[in-house]
């Protein structure tokens, strides 16, 4: 037998307690948040190094200490949650199938979902690198658990495939605690992570950004014993005379984060082949009504204070939608030109201000931000410097697109004038 | 002191383990690996051959035809995963001549089910297909099966009845003296036995010189795959061969009995016997062959590559002989798999012959349960088990939905698991999408609980294998 709930929060991080928090306040309180760890927090709970909150506290937290702001919140309001739980199937008409010790397998009737379930790191099968299989080779992430969670080194001497974010943090952390990072190679000829990690993290402790290289082989039966490294060509192809052997016992990969949405598609609901997450409105809902979905599983965000932005959005949302209140038809699509790899939301109404979300393909200097309602300019914003690495937000004013139901926006980086 | 002992651990030392299990004798399986399946069992195509390969009137031929045969029920019996997915063997209109020579031969061996189709049949039953193909043979009767967990459940139930296993034993020498056969190994360990199956593998050559019978020579294939996400699980329904050359059966398109879809093998024979690594070269192979028998294969849903080294006897066909007591089974390349449960019968009716065995024991227990009972129960059944032990009602590993109970299950039910990977071929905790990433320090601390050893003591697969060094600094 089923039981029902108003509210379904799929995921304990911060995407999902921001989201419950923000439907409590909207006057929802039939809520569960179901969250597969042993604790709420997420990925916050290993995520010991500070640089979380600024703009959300201004103020510098640890992620445990951001996570804990929020989950004290959860628990003031007392809003329920399970842990331990994991939720195995949700359907279209918002069946949630999850699984835990002291419940068993169990299903809930929900009259609204929110997915906040996170991302994963892409691994190492995916990079097709020659040599062994040997123990030494982790996603940065899971190196990351091992020693703030576990307490445990994983490595001694490490090279890191990848200027993810979390593979600059690591870089860090395994050196603090007495590891020699010998260098970070990157495929691109840019980082893909936060400008101040790559000072913060790698320029503060003299280790080496390798750009456009990439590793070609693992070497070690057992363990690692070292990798060969190489620089790519314009096509990202190794340039063989460029080999270089560096001997190390960990290979560290921090080359991509991939949001989890096995569970979005058990429900059938449309993707977007850029973020790999759900397709959404302002509101953050999915194409199927009442059905949100917000942080990490919906596009992956650089910091955690736009995740609990976005999650509040979401929340608020399911709130309104479980009240009946009707929110605006969103029926502006917004559309990019490549060089603005994709937006969130990637639907909009013309009633209401919409800050919209974004990604860049490349590093671009000296440029404008452009968004259009076909020949007209809406907006056109100027930027010294925009890159992949750092997520970009444009705030549409109801004022500037009233009366463009229907219509498309399109968003593109173009040069300024002159230049 | 053994009746028999049996050196080699993969899938045929093993399915003879079971069948001699049913005596009421003391058997011994020995092998060099931390744990079993570590050989050409461990990676290979997984495909049960129905048998129109082999040449006529081989030893090859026979066994391959009657172990498919064989297969199903050893399979039921074991609790382990079978499908008979079929398998069509395809060319081009220059290559119409080589797919009628394999249905000849086919029918020769004996194989039923095989049928020459065309083009436009071809391409209703297999969509994804190369357009430009002509022609295929279609085998009603092959199949997939996993080899490791047809390997681990055989292990396991010639274990629950009976049979020893003692792995980190690799044989150096083979004596005979007073009626026995004294077997060493590399760290001074010795077994003794009046019977000795060789069942080595790769290494079959070697422990038959030590044995007297070496007149053959096996070397090592190297054979890459990779192995594709879930989601191209029905990329194909079929086992997609090319025509063979004098090289193998070229680069298969196959889905496995777990959902994955698998392509490979490439085909180099290399000097050494260990050297199961990955190249660029080989997925370069990969890639372009593959192209030849279907159309846009999604290479980006790769989760993982790896190698295997299969046998290639020195004559061609199974060694498979008796003298003085010792059976050699030598060169069992493929199809060695599709072979085993026939092999093992064989080596059975040997002994038999030799009075060896005598009678069956009353005891035997011919049924197992299946390895991955759990995830086919229903949701009462489910509950049911996880009022009793609340381990599965905790899902470990994500991808694949596996519980803490089964991880345990794995490492507490014959053959145990030590390790990382070996809990990982047990339950398959960690091969899915994200390839441990989120599972791999639950499952290290359940390993280092179950097994009452340092978290830090625990290894990916035995030996330097470590993934842990030590505590770090805070704790220390």
């Amino acid at each position: 037998m089923a039981i029902k709930a108003d509210l379904v929060i799929i995921g304990g991080g911060p995407a999902g307690m921001s989201a419950a928090v923000a439907a409590y306040d909207a006057g929802i309180r039939d809520i569960i948040i179901l969250e597969r760890d042993k604790s709420l927090g997420g990925i916050l709970r290993q995520c010991i190094h500070n640089g979380f909150g600024l703009h959300r506290f201004k103020e510098e937290l640890t992620g445990p200490e951001y996570a804990y702001r929020y989950e004290m919140q959860v628990r003031e309001k007392n809003i329920p949650f399970k842990l331990n739980t994991m939720v195995l199937d949700i359907t279209s008409d918002k069946v949630v199938t999850a699984m835990n010790s002291e419940d068993g397998l169990f299903q809930i009737e929900a009259k609204s979902i929110i997915l906040a379930m996170g991302c994963r790191e892409r691994s190492k099968g995916a990079l097709n690198i020659a040599g062994y299989r040997p123990a030494g080779i982790f996603t940065a992430g899971t190196a990351q658990k091992f020693v703030n969670i576990d307490g445990y080194m994983p490595g001694r001497e490490v090279v890191i495939l990848g200027s993810g974010d979390i593979g600059l943090i690591m870089a860090r952390r395994m050196t603090l605690e007495g590891a020699k990072v010998k260098a970070v190679c990157e495929l691109m000829p840019y980082s893909g992570g936060l400008a101040r990690n790559i000072e913060q993290c790698l320029n503060d402790f003299n280790i080496p950004l390798h750009l456009s290289h990439t590793v070609v082989e693992v070497h070690g039966k057992e363990r690692v014993t070292g990798v060969t490294i190489a620089k790519v060509d314009e096509r990202r192809k190794p340039i063989p005379e460029t080999r270089q052997f560096i001997e190390c016992d960990t290979l560290l990969l921090s080359v991509g984060l991939l949001p989890e949405n096995e569970l979005t598609k058990c429900a059938d609901i449309a993707l977007d082949r850029i973020t790999g997450g759900a397709v959404v409105d302002q509101n953050r809902q999915t194409e199927i009504e009442g059905v949100f979905a917000c942080g990490n599983v919906l596009h992956v965000h650089d910091l955690v204070d736009y995740v609990s932005e976005e999650s509040e959005i979401a929340g608020k949302a399911a709130a309104e939608y479980i009240l009946g209140n009707k929110k605006p038809a969103t029926d502006i699509n917004l559309v990019t030109d490549g060089k603005v790899r994709y937006t969130v939301p990637q639907k909009i109404s013309a009633e209401e201000n919409v800050t919209v979300y974004f990604r860049v393909a490349d590093v671009y200097r000296d440029v404008a931000i452009v968004v259009r309602d076909g020949e007209n300019v809406l907006i056109n914003k100027k930027k010294q410097k925009v890159a992949p690495g750092e997520m970009e937000a444009i705030t549409i004013t109801a004022e500037m697109i009233k009366n463009l139901e229907g219509k498309t926006l399109s968003f593109s980086i173009e040069q300024k004038e002159g230049k | 002191m053994f009746d028999i002992v049996i050196i080699g651990a993969g899938v045929v030392g093993g399915l003879v383990a079971e069948t001699l299990a049913k005596y009421d004798k003391k058997v011994c399986i020995l092998d060099k690996a931390s744990d079993v399946a570590m050989g050409a069992t461990r990676a290979n195509s997984a495909i049960v051959h129905a048998g129109f390969d082999a040449k006529e009137g081989s030893l090859k031929a026979q066994l391959n035809v009657r172990g498919s045969v064989l297969m199903e029920d050893v399979c039921r019996r074991l609790g382990v995963k079978y499908q008979n997915n079929e398998a069509l063997v395809v060319g081009f209109e220059n290559e119409r001549a080589e797919v009628e020579a394999l249905y000849e031969r086919g029918v020769k061996n004996g194989v039923q089910g095989l049928r020459v189709i065309e083009k436009d049949e071809m391409l209703a039953l297999e969509p994804n297909l190369n357009p430009e193909l002509a022609c295929a043979l279609l085998a009603t009767t092959s199949s997939i099966v996993c080899p490791y967990e047809l390997c681990l459940a055989a292990i396991g139930n010639a274990m629950d009845n009976g049979v020893e296993l003692t792995l980190d034993f690799e044989v150096t020498s083979i004596e005979k003296a007073d009626g026995k056969y004294i077997i060493k190994s590399a760290d001074g360990r010795k077994v003794e036995a009046t019977y000795v199956i060789n069942s080595a593998g790769l290494y079959s050559d070697e422990i038959a010189k030590m044995t007297g019978d070496g007149d053959f020579t096996v070397n090592a294939r190297r054979g890459e795959y990779m192995l594709l996400d879930k989601d191209c699980g029905t990329f194909t329904q079929r086992t997609i061969f090319h025509t063979p050359t004098k090289m193998g059966k070229g680069i298969l398109i196959s889905p496995t009995v777990d959902g994955n879809l698998l392509v490979g093998p490439t085909s180099v024979d290399i000097d050494d016997k260990e050297d199961n690594s990955t190249t660029a070269e080989g997925f370069a192979t990969l890639f372009a062959k593959s192209a030849e028998n279907v159309a846009n294969l999604p290479f980006n849903k790769v989760i993982t590559s790896f190698c295997g080294l299969r046998s290639t006897g020195s004559t061609g066909d199974f060694i498979i002989k008796e003298r003085d007591g010792v059976i050699t089974l030598g060169g069992i390349e493929s199809p060695g798999l599709s072979s085993a449960p026939a092999i093992a019968e064989y080596v059975e009716n040997i002994l038999n012959g030799l009075g060896a065995l005598g009678e069956k024991k009353a005891s035997f227990k011919a049924e197992r349960k299946p390895a991955h009972y759990f995830r086919e129960l229903s949701m009462e059944e489910k509950n049911e088990i996880i009022k009793k032990d609340p381990a599965y009602g905790r899902i470990v590993c994500r991808c694949e939905g596996i519980t803490e109970g089964e991880i345990v299950e794995a490492l507490t039910t014959n053959p145990c698991a030590r390790d990382l990977d070996g809990v990982k071929r047990r339950t398959r905790s960690g091969m899915g999408r994200c390839q441990g990433g989120f599972c791999s320090p639950t499952v290290v601390e359940l390993i280092a609980k179950e097994r009452n050893i340092p978290f830090e003591s625990v290894t990916k697969f035995g030996k330097g294998s470590i993934i842990n060094y030590g505590k770090t600094k805070g704790d220390n």
